[in-house]
């Protein structure tokens, strides 16, 4: 027989007090669960939707000159001076601090080009990556992938009456319309899409690029943060984000995780009381018990230990008990959020932090208890003798 | 050999104002083998006699030795290993750990032990076989009987071989006959050599020991040897 011997008996018998220190601590842990699994998962879905809201920040070259362009309207008779961006300086992207956040680059080559006597806009593009970045395109036919390919955008196609599988000559050179975008509503509408490197070779800047859009996730990084390591590794552009949308969104996360944050650390104080109180209780009950065990022999340490182990398996068993129904609530939950699109995903560290956290408020709240059992004097806890 | 050595032990209790004087220069020597009887009225220093001597409460001033270790001269954690080692308790009320077995108390002493889980089991076996429950190991408590569970405390009492066993009252809360089963197994724990300090209000009892004293005010009143035969009429 050993200590944990005689622990596990005494919960056996004082099943209503076992069961009532793990409901304690069983509703802290389930509650911090299903909160933060509900941040966490709220947060994803967030991150999901800025992926499809597209581009978040910007990369333009560097001009010294004021912007003269409000809501797609340029002043007349201003000429953009222009000014590109090296396409091999691109690869510096990578060794920012936060590259994990980058979802996607879309360098792009713009200029103008001539097509029936007209001058018309050529933009060039990473066709896998601008499809990520414009969600919401709607393409008859399929997207540019080489060569001489254009997609066509809507009011362009309608200028020219362009035709899917038309041929139309650009800079007197041939092209095959191989898709036709529906109408955006946007600048996208006036474009004549092109594979990059064919762009480049039309408008004469081989291994340059005018501007390129960047989908960040910033769930857990602030935007700013980028830009500024971005503008670090990219000298000579301006780097800016969409901050507006994406600020909002992680204000309101912010605002959600901070009350998740207060709700469960007031939930936890209160279930470390509820521990403290019962065990405080117990040891009262147990003064006579204790009194025995230290005139046969024990010493104070071998009582402290036995307290504080019932605690710890106690407060073992509620975190895991915890967890589990956290994660339950939160899979009941989330149906009712952001229409049922949010998912729930598994989190080994909020697994594994949930039970260590239980443990350590349990093992916390028991010390006054047991510190005040192992020193309980033998005689005074012993009236019989 | 003196086993117990109190020398000039004063204990006195604050209670509120007043000032309760439960040992009164108290000097007494125990020899080891010896079955010693202590007797006196309520309020005497019986109990805190057992208490000092246990290890339990220390004097107010005085010394006790047991063994040639001076007892207060240890450290708390020291002591609480002298009482493992050294003492065995039977509590007047039994005191087993409810939530436990006959065996499982038994081995209580044994839990802070390096002890194997075979030797534990194994001395707990042979005592409770000594004090003639070999078939009630596995009962609690309070599914044994107040003789049956007065063995338990004695085995548990002497499982961890002590040289000195106290004894508070152990057939206070016993009927006649099971109190006489209790003593005459007092008696053969003596008879094998054990040191027996009991205390009692019983003067039925006086026939088991070999040395009985009379304490009175905190004081031996009286300090007498005999033989079963030549009870003491003094007392």
């Amino acid at each position: 027989m050993r200590l944990e011997h005689i622990v596990l008996h005494n919960l056996r018998r004082r099943k209503g007090r076992a069961v009532f220190l793990v409901a304690g601590l069983l509703i802290g842990v389930a509650t911090v669960v299903t909160l933060l699994s509900l941040t966490d998962a709220l947060g994803r879905r967030a991150q999901n939707e800025l992926e499809n809201f597209g581009a978040n920040i910007i990369i333009t070259p560097r001009s010294d000159e004021l912007t003269l362009n409000y809501g797609g309207v340029q002043l007349s008779g201003v000429n953009l001076v222009a000014k590109e961006i090296e396409q091999a300086s691109l690869v510096r992207i990578d060794d920012i601090p936060n590259r994990r956040n980058v979802a996607t680059i879309g360098p792009k080559v713009l200029g103008a080009v001539e097509v029936e006597g007209q001058r018309v806009m050529m933009m060039g593009v990473d066709p896998a990556a601008e499809l990520k970045l414009k969600r919401w395109w709607t393409i008859a036919g399929r997207q540019v992938e080489k060569g001489n390919e254009l997609l066509v955008g809507y009011t362009v196609a309608k200028r020219f009456n362009l035709n899917m599988g038309g041929s139309v000559q650009v800079n007197g050179h041939a092209y095959t319309v191989v898709g036709l975008l529906a109408r955006t509503g946007s600048q996208d509408d006036q474009l004549l899409i092109a594979p990059l490197p064919t762009a480049q070779a039309e408008l004469s800047k081989q291994g340059q690029v005018s501007m390129i859009e960047i989908a960040a996730l910033c769930h857990d990084c602030p935007v700013d943060d980028m830009v500024n390591q971005l503008q670090q590794v990219l000298p000579g552009t301006d780097v800016q984000a969409v901050q507006q949308v994406v600020k909002t969104r992680m204000h309101a996360l912010d605002q959600f995780r901070l009350f998740a944050w207060g709700v469960a650390v007031t939930v936890v104080i209160i279930g470390a009381l509820l521990v403290f109180v019962t065990m405080m209780g117990a040891i009262s009950e147990r003064t006579r018990e204790i009194g025995i065990f230290r005139a046969i022999g024990y010493r104070r340490r071998h009582v402290l230990h036995m307290v504080l182990m019932e605690a710890a398996i106690v407060s073992t068993l509620a975190g895991v008990l915890g967890y589990l129904v956290g994660v339950g609530a939160t899979l009941a939950a989330l149906p009712l959020l952001e229409g049922g699109k949010a998912t729930w995903h598994w989190n080994p560290t909020l697994a594994i932090t949930a039970v260590l956290a239980a443990i350590f408020v349990g093992l916390l709240a028991s010390l006054q208890p047991a510190l005040r059992a192992s020193r309980l004097e033998p005689s005074e806890a012993l009236r019989a003798l | 050999m003196s086993l117990i050595t109190l020398d000039k032990v004063n204990k006195n209790y604050i209670n509120g104002a007043d000032c309760v004087i439960a040992l009164n220069g108290l000097c007494l020597t125990v020899e080891e083998g010896t079955f010693l009887g202590v007797m006196g009225p309520s309020g005497s220093g019986k109990s805190t006699l057992l208490s000092v001597l246990g290890g339990l409460a220390s004097p107010s001033s005085g010394s006790v030795s047991v063994d040639g270790i001076d007892v207060y001269g240890l450290s708390v954690e020291k002591q609480a290993d002298f009482r493992r080692e050294y003492l065995g308790f039977i509590f007047q009320s039994h005191n087993l750990i409810p939530y436990l077995n006959a065996m499982e108390n038994v081995m209580l002493p044994l839990a802070v032990t390096r002890l194997s889980a075979e030797e534990k089991r194994r001395r707990a076996n042979d005592m409770l076989a000594r004090v003639g429950l070999p078939d009630r190991m596995l009962h609690l408590p309070q599914q044994l009987s107040g003789g049956e569970q007065e063995r338990v405390a004695i085995a548990r009492a002497l499982v961890n071989n002590p040289p000195l066993l106290l004894a508070d009252e152990p057939t206070g809360s016993l009927d006649t006959a099971t109190s006489l089963q209790v003593m005459s197994l007092l008696k053969e724990l003596h008879e094998d050599g054990q040191t027996i300090l009991m205390v009692t209000h019983n003067r039925e009892n006086l026939q088991w020991f070999d040395r009985t004293v009379y304490l009175r005010d905190g004081r031996v009143e009286k300090d007498l040897c005999h033989s079963r035969d030549e009870l003491p009429q003094a007392i």
